[in-house]
């Protein structure tokens, strides 16, 4: 688990920052620029001029002179190349981007129009534009190369045309990028907005938008919402329609597991357009411990439906992925179809995984899982790991 | 937690279900039902009575089956209707492609005389059997005035490398009409493979062209079902297949069999010569009663309802191949299960409706006549019409694709308004085939409770319902066969 937020330990006394979205910089990833910068300073290092934000591990090394924060021991890490947003005194600071991780997701707001029993990120209704303003800055920032980048929620699209914006600013800023958005695709239902998507007119971007039954009762008690399942159908054939890419994410939890085949056989036959289907496990976090009598399942419980809704799929050439599952706890043949989802920040292995000859295949573990965990976690043996699948699905 | 609301509190409030269109049929106990564009569920009794008599409880389980199949839904509910009709829409796109499939009937000599031939093969005379390249060149004119952006070419015959000059010079000129055109355009050749020279082969290599042959299984059986001077058909057919595969590839080969009284107890025997030749699957079919095969009582040698017992000991055995860890397919299967699993119409010509006649294939007959399929021109070999929609010479590709001769029998067979097929739960997986009922009921519709195009398909459907649902491996393979 990597902290992607934190209190300064300490930081310039009545300082005010003129500006909230960092790019750190240091001394070997020096360039000319200036605007936005922030000079991380190694300990006893002459702070060079002209930084509007100096970093320091230690508040004995801070500068002279210029606006500085000393870090907290969590987030030391910090590196050049990393994208922070600190308070208007220095107080309070977030990662928002590390130029080391394959798995950079930008939060676009906390609040959100569903209130999902398993919710990972409980929303919040409070006004929080300034994080899609964080994020424009952010785009402003990162390297024309960047190869990636995700923006979640909350619910992205409850900003609507300004959403919009913001996605076309990625597609000019970062030509490059594959950008991928969540979104509970309700309001795709209204067919303008799915158009206005589609006017963004970016090859690499994609939406996300979960599905949690082949109806509307399961759906919509999933996500406490009437009403839902309906407005995510039609948003997602709308989608479908102006020629959008589209995955689509099964939480699979105690509620959902039993519908798992009945799930992939409507998506199947309703949602073939789809470039993808990822069946993923539960994250033990937010919501999701609160009601952990009502949603937690063993994934050992749901093999046979998983293997079935798998089937139902992928033979039928609907690209399918499982995500977030132990290798231990996966059905051998469903192996090839296992992707190590888990962004490496709450990433993590158990004691069992030590002597694990999958591991190196293995997604390992949320952070969360501490909470709550399959007791079937094992090493798997050499011998097990090299033993064929038994039946090559999508052969 | 309080703020949680309960399963119970997302059920639909009232009872107010609208039925959608469905139609059912009765499986020893339990009710197959299909939606309106081929989705299946089965029920047990009990359910289907709930469902039947319009008792539907706010929630249950059957109500969530039912609204997750497009059986029901709320009355202010717009989704199933929309995917309703967008898979609708899908099923029939091909409708607007138009024919695709061209086939020439190059020659209609023959050096093999099988007595259930079905074309009525003829023995000599080249002038008069032989189709000439004016008239070649007018079928090529005609192939392309069709609007379907996919174009194949199939040459037929009798023998058809008997006139292989003919052959070579109409797949020049596709190709150079096509450097303007554009289309996605294949050919294929359908050969009893005696006559495969090193000289065709290189010619089908440089051109891509396929391969089509006849094997009916093992060499005794095949040889005595087609007998030609020197009693090796089978060698030289399986000489040809692999020298096929070895110069084309193994995707440009396949082999049909046609199943006569002699076969029928040798189905495993007949799969066994596929699988050892190295062919990827097998077509189980049954005689057309057309041609030699009703002059030589070929066709009536056997019913229905025996043919079935060979279709399905075939198919059993092929299941039993693939979970031995072959991949083997059959082919017939795999185009209903194509209707069956998923949106795609697969465009088997004889199990569309509307029908394939004309709209999914035209044949233009050695002598220039224009037929609306192949079974039509067989029919016309003995001396029926009816399905002759022209000639080359005289009419344009407006005249043939309005004429009363395709649009009459198009419109009477048309299943959705056919007795007993609009209201059978097999319709969307079926066809309808207008000149199997004419050749045996007299007229384009049939009587369906006396056909045994019906009988021999509905228990194709029950079979692989029964299969897919009872039989998690054949299950697996349906659906693998289905998404190819």
């Amino acid at each position: 688990m990597i902290s992607l937020r934190g209190r300064a330990s300490d930081f310039g006394p009545g300082q005010h920052l003129d500006r909230a979205v960092w790019m750190v910089v240091d001394r070997d990833r020096l360039t000319p620029q200036r605007h936005g910068r922030a000079y991380k300073l190694r300990d006893c290092e002459e702070a060079p001029p002209g930084f509007g934000l100096y970093l320091v591990d230690d508040a004995r090394f801070a500068p002279r002179d210029g606006a500085w924060i000393a870090l907290p021991p969590l987030l030391r890490y910090v590196a050049a190349g990393d994208v922070i947003s600190a308070s208007e005194s220095g107080e309070h600071v977030r990662v928002l981007w590390r130029a080391g991780s394959p798995n950079n997701s930008v939060l676009l707001t906390e609040r959100c129009d569903h209130y999902c029993l398993m919710c990972s990120q409980p929303p919040k209704e409070r006004d929080d534009d300034w994080l899609l303003d964080n994020a424009a800055e952010l785009i402003r920032l990162l390297p024309t190369s960047t190869p990636g980048i995700g923006f979640t929620g909350g619910e992205p699209t409850i900003y609507g045309e300004r959403l919009i914006e913001l996605l076309r600013l990625c597609r000019n800023l970062l030509p490059d990028a594959g950008v991928h958005v969540l979104s509970n695709g309700r309001r795709f239902a209204n067919f303008g907005f799915a158009r206005s998507w589609a006017s963004v007119d970016n090859p690499r971007m994609m939406v996300g938008i979960p599905l949690y039954g082949a109806e509307p009762a399961l759906h919509d008690y999933v996500v406490q919402s009437e009403g839902a399942f309906e407005d995510t159908v039609r948003g997602i054939v709308n989608l479908g329609e102006v020629g959008q890419r589209i995955e689509i994410r099964v939480v699979i939890h105690q509620q959902t597991a039993p519908a798992l085949p009945e799930i992939a056989e409507y998506i199947a036959r309703n949602l073939p357009f789809v470039e993808q289907v990822a069946l993923m496990g539960l994250e033990m976090m937010g919501f999701a411990r609160a009601n952990v009598k009502d949603v937690w399942i063993d994934p050992l419980d749901y093999q046979p439906e998983l293997r079935e809704a798998v089937s139902l799929l992928a033979l039928r050439r609907v690209r399918t992925m499982i995500y977030n599952h132990q290798l231990c706890l996966l059905d051998r043949e469903l192996w090839p179809f296992a992707v190590r989802s888990i962004s490496d920040w709450k990433n993590e292995y158990h004691a069992e995984c030590t002597d694990c000859s999958a591991r190196d295949r293995c997604g390992g573990f949320f952070f969360s899982a501490k909470y709550k965990v399959s007791e079937s976690i094992r090493a798997i043996p050499a011998a097990e790991t090299q033993a064929p699948a038994l039946l090559s699905l999508g052969r | 937690m309080s703020r949680f609301r309960g399963a119970e509190a997302f059920a639909a409030s009232g009872d107010d279900w609208q039925l959608l269109p469905f139609r059912f049929e009765r499986l020893n106990g339990r009710v197959l039902v299909t939606n309106m564009v081929g989705e299946h569920l089965v029920l047990s009794g009990e359910d289907f009575e709930v469902l039947a008599t319009g008792e539907l409880p706010a929630d249950s389980d059957l109500v969530r089956r039912l609204r997750a199949k497009q059986v029901i839904k709320r009355s202010g509910e717009r989704a199933p209707l929309s995917l309703l009709a967008l898979k609708a829409r899908t099923r029939h796109a091909r409708l607007a492609e138009s024919t695709g499939l061209h086939i020439f009937v190059v020659s209609l000599r023959c050096e093999h005389s099988c007595p259930y031939c079905q074309v009525s093969r003829q023995s000599e005379d080249r002038d008069r059997y032989d189709m000439t390249l004016a008239t070649a060149e007018r079928g090529l004119d005609m192939t392309f005035r069709s609007p379907s952006r996919s174009l194949k070419i199939e040459f037929q015959g009798g023998e058809p490398l008997l006139n292989f000059g003919l052959i070579e010079e109409v797949v020049r000129q596709a190709e150079v009409r096509n450097r303007d055109e554009g289309r996605d355009l294949g050919f294929v050749i359908a050969s009893n493979l005696a006559l495969l020279s090193d000289e065709v082969l290189d010619f089908c290599a440089r051109h891509n062209i396929h391969i089509s042959t006849s094997l009916d299984g093992p060499a005794d059986l095949h040889n005595r079902n087609r007998p030609r001077p020197g009693r090796d058909s089978w060698e030289r057919a399986v000489d040809g297949i692999r020298r096929v595969r070895e110069t084309l590839g193994v995707d440009h080969i396949s082999a049909l069999m046609t199943t006569t009284k002699r076969s029928l107890d040798r189905v495993r025997d007949i799969i066994d010569t596929y699988v050892d030749l190295g062919l990827r699957g097998i077509f189980l079919r049954p005689l057309s009663p057309y041609g030699f095969a009703i002059k030589t009582k070929s066709y009536s040698a056997y019913d229905a309802e025996r043919w079935i017992d060979f279709y399905r000991e075939g198919l059993g055995y092929i299941l039993e191949l693939n979970r031995q860890g072959l991949d083997l397919t059959e082919y017939f299967s795999t185009v209903i299960l194509r209707k069956m699993l998923t949106n795609v119409e697969p465009g088997y010509v004889d199990l569309m409706s509307p029908a394939g006649i004309g709209i999914g294939a035209l044949v233009y007959n050695y002598d220039g006549s224009v037929y609306a399929s192949d079974e039509g021109r067989m029919l016309a070999e003995m001396g029926d019409e009816t399905f002759r929609l022209g000639h080359l010479e005289v009419d344009t590709y407006e005249s043939i694709m309005t004429s009363e001769a395709l649009l009459a029998p198009l419109e009477e067979s048309f299943a959705l308004s056919a007795p007993m097929c609009s209201d059978c739960a097999f319709e969307t997986y079926c066809g309808s085939d207008p000149v199997y009922h004419y050749a045996t009921s007299g007229d384009f519709l049939g009587r369906k409770s006396e056909s045994d195009f019906c009988r021999r398909n509905m228990a194709i459907f029950k079979h692989l319902i029964d299969l897919y649902e009872n039989d998690e491996f054949a299950r697996r393979t349906f659906l693998s066969w289905a998404g190819r």
